[in-house]
């Protein structure tokens, strides 16, 4: 185990090296540059005072050199400061994380704990008309945007509390009022994931009811019950941890869309702002914190399947 | 949004047996039956074309000119003159949608393509030398994994600006991985089968043994892939529109139709009602084709 969790932080390295680069680049290679931006098209000045403001930046040097200054100033924590505001990027986009985070594992939470029950009795009655159902059902959720199922439910909702927009609760200030605030931009998110999780573990269980080990199971007269129970849906739902690790960039980007539909303060919306006011440092910080997270999310996934599934160790 | 792995799995036990080889053109016939006897395939096929049709005859359905305002009817219900009613401009929704289809999936078929060429590209070149280029190729369409799909974009439109060509590399940038994927590793599979080590024996050229022997033998993955690649360019493509960052105003697309019609749709619902449904019928004619070819092409498949 240890080996493999080694073997796993080594492969990520060049990944996290990689993002940082496109991250970084995606700044500097705007046409114009930090002090032009900074400036914008009000303030006149000499070449030479321009000069001097770039050095100051240190955006004279060659770009290898800034993107070294640039890794070891992230690296340290600093990530900038915001060209609106001054104030320094990374406590403005922390202090917004949670509420992203609050969305997306929301969104989580409802997307299994529908998709996976749902998925099993689709498996189990194969074929009826119950399974064409959710077939069905499970292809129309993954067809549906979800800023727009978020649009129709406040269409149909509007005159209920969990409908209202703009005023925002902390988790810790009040929980039931923040998660009736939470509520539709976590289903909007969580559906169209559901029928993921849903198609997937009716595939993934019908496949493993397959497999000789449960007609073995079978032929040895055990109860349907605990054929299903016991052997099948142990293997059936363990990949289930994988397709988390593939869909966490969905969450992670369509709560950036969800986050501007319901108004919520959350770091998605503060990028959004941000890019209406080419405000850089900050869509940079964002996107840079954001692909973080989705690289620790699928090192999470992979150690969580390697504790559930001993094989993926040796392999 | 990627979609998880749907293997039939009864179907793939069935035809395990079959081989993995053989030359795609012969078979061709055999599998357009086999798709015209699967109801995904032809449902998906069927509104596809739909909307094939009604883009590419956009001027001669459209009841109106989608850029016509009429002041006398701003947010006008659904009715005899305006079969999806008016936005808050007086114009034709149901006209908007037939050119803003132009738009949507216009930017979706170049950015797929886009994809499509680079990952597939990419995937045959790592896939067939291996080696240290496979490692760097591979490598960097990690990185460009390890953004999510939206927020990529977001960030390039942010970027690059809101011109429709920069929409089109944005979105084809994003999905590049997957193909890339998909590509390199039927081409693994495709390289170990005897005959292309015959004919390399016999001392073909690598375009050729590329062309001729090696490509027929990935295409049904990569069908796939596209078709399911289109249903996520889509709403990618709207999602971007939506928040202002893909097709500008007063340009249509189905998303900056949604966008516009947030303020006004708790008074005219059917503004935000009719693009959001163009939006969600297409995306389930590509994902119900997917699905379809999938299960006639490869039912082993997995993505």
């Amino acid at each position: 185990m240890t080996g493999y969790l080694a073997g796993r932080l080594l492969g990520l390295l060049p990944v996290l090296w990689g993002v940082s680069i496109v991250v970084f680049l995606l700044v500097r290679l705007l046409p114009g540059d930090a002090v032009q931006m900074f400036l914008g098209t009000q303030v006149a000045m000499t070449p030479a005072q321009m000069a001097e403001l770039r050095r100051l930046f240190g955006i004279d040097k060659p770009l290898p050199l800034q993107y070294v200054d640039w890794i070891g100033r992230v690296l340290q924590g600093d990530f900038g400061v915001s060209l609106r505001t001054s104030r320094p990027v990374l406590p403005d986009i922390l202090a917004r994380l949670p509420i992203s985070i609050e969305i997306t594992v929301l969104a989580l939470v409802i997307a299994l704990g529908l998709g996976i029950p749902i998925g099993i009795v689709a498996a189990l009655r194969r074929g009826t008309a119950a399974d064409t159902l959710v077939t069905v059902g499970g292809l129309l959720g993954l067809s549906i945007p979800n800023f727009w199922l978020a649009a129709m439910l406040l269409l149909l909702l509007a005159n209920s509390p969990i409908a209202s927009i703009g005023t925002y609760v902390g988790l810790a200030a009040n929980p039931l009022a923040n998660l009736t605030i939470m509520a539709l931009p976590a289903i909007s998110l969580g559906v169209s994931l559901a029928a993921v999780f849903m198609r997937f573990v009716r595939s993934s269980l019908l496949e493993v009811l397959g497999e000789d080990y449960v007609r073995t199971a079978r032929a040895k007269g055990l109860l349907a019950r605990i054929v299903v129970n016991r052997h099948a849906l142990r293997n059936a739902l363990i990949p289930v941890i994988t397709v988390i690790g593939y869909q966490a960039g969905y969450l992670l980007g369509g709560t950036v869309v969800i986050e501007e539909v319901f108004a919520l303060p959350g770091m998605g919306r503060l990028a959004l702002n941000a890019i209406g006011q080419r405000d850089y440092p900050v869509v940079q910080g964002v996107v840079l914190l954001i692909a973080g997270l989705f690289v620790l999310t699928n090192l999470a996934v992979d150690v969580l399947y390697a504790l559930a599934d001993p094989r993926v160790r040796y392999r | 949004m990627s979609t998880a792995p749907a293997p039939k799995p009864a179907l793939a036990a069935a035809r395990r047996g079959r081989a993995t080889g053989g030359a795609a053109t012969r078979r061709r016939p055999s599998r357009v039956r086999a798709l015209a006897r699967t109801p995904t395939a032809v449902a998906g096929s069927l509104i596809v074309a739909a909307y094939l049709v009604a883009a590419a005859g956009a001027p001669l359905f459209a009841p109106a000119d989608p850029a016509a305002m009429a002041p006398t009817a701003l947010l006008a219900r659904p009715g005899a003159g305006h079969p999806f009613g008016t936005d808050q401009f007086g114009r034709d929704i149901l006209s908007r949608l037939l050119y803003g289809s132009r738009v949507s999936l216009g930017v979706s078929f170049a950015s797929v393509a886009l994809a499509l060429g680079a990952g597939g590209t990419i995937g045959v070149v790592s896939g067939y030398y291996g080696g240290a280029l496979d490692s760097v190729l591979m490598r960097s369409m990690d990185v460009v994994f390890a953004f999510p799909a939206v927020l990529l974009a977001i960030a390039i439109m942010a970027v690059a600006g809101t011109t429709p060509p920069v929409l089109v590399a944005a979105i084809g940038i994003v999905y590049t991985p997957q193909f890339a994927r998909v590509t390199r590793g039927s081409v693994l599979q495709a390289r170990g089968i005897e005959y292309v080590e015959a004919a390399r024996a016999q001392g073909a050229g690598v375009p050729r043994i590329l062309l001729h022997h090696i490509v027929p033998n990935i295409l049904a993955p990569i069908i796939v892939q596209t078709s399911l690649s289109l249903s996520f360019a889509i709403l990618t493509e709207s999602a971007l529109s939506f928040l202002g960052l893909g097709t500008q105003p007063p340009t249509p697309s189905w998303g900056n139709m949604l966008a516009e019609a947030r303020r006004f749709m708790t008074m005219a619902p059917w503004t935000a009602v009719f693009p959001g449904a163009a939006i969600s019928l297409i995306v389930l004619g590509f994902n119900l084709l997917g699905d379809g070819l999938r299960d006639v092409l490869d039912p082993r498949l997995r993505l």
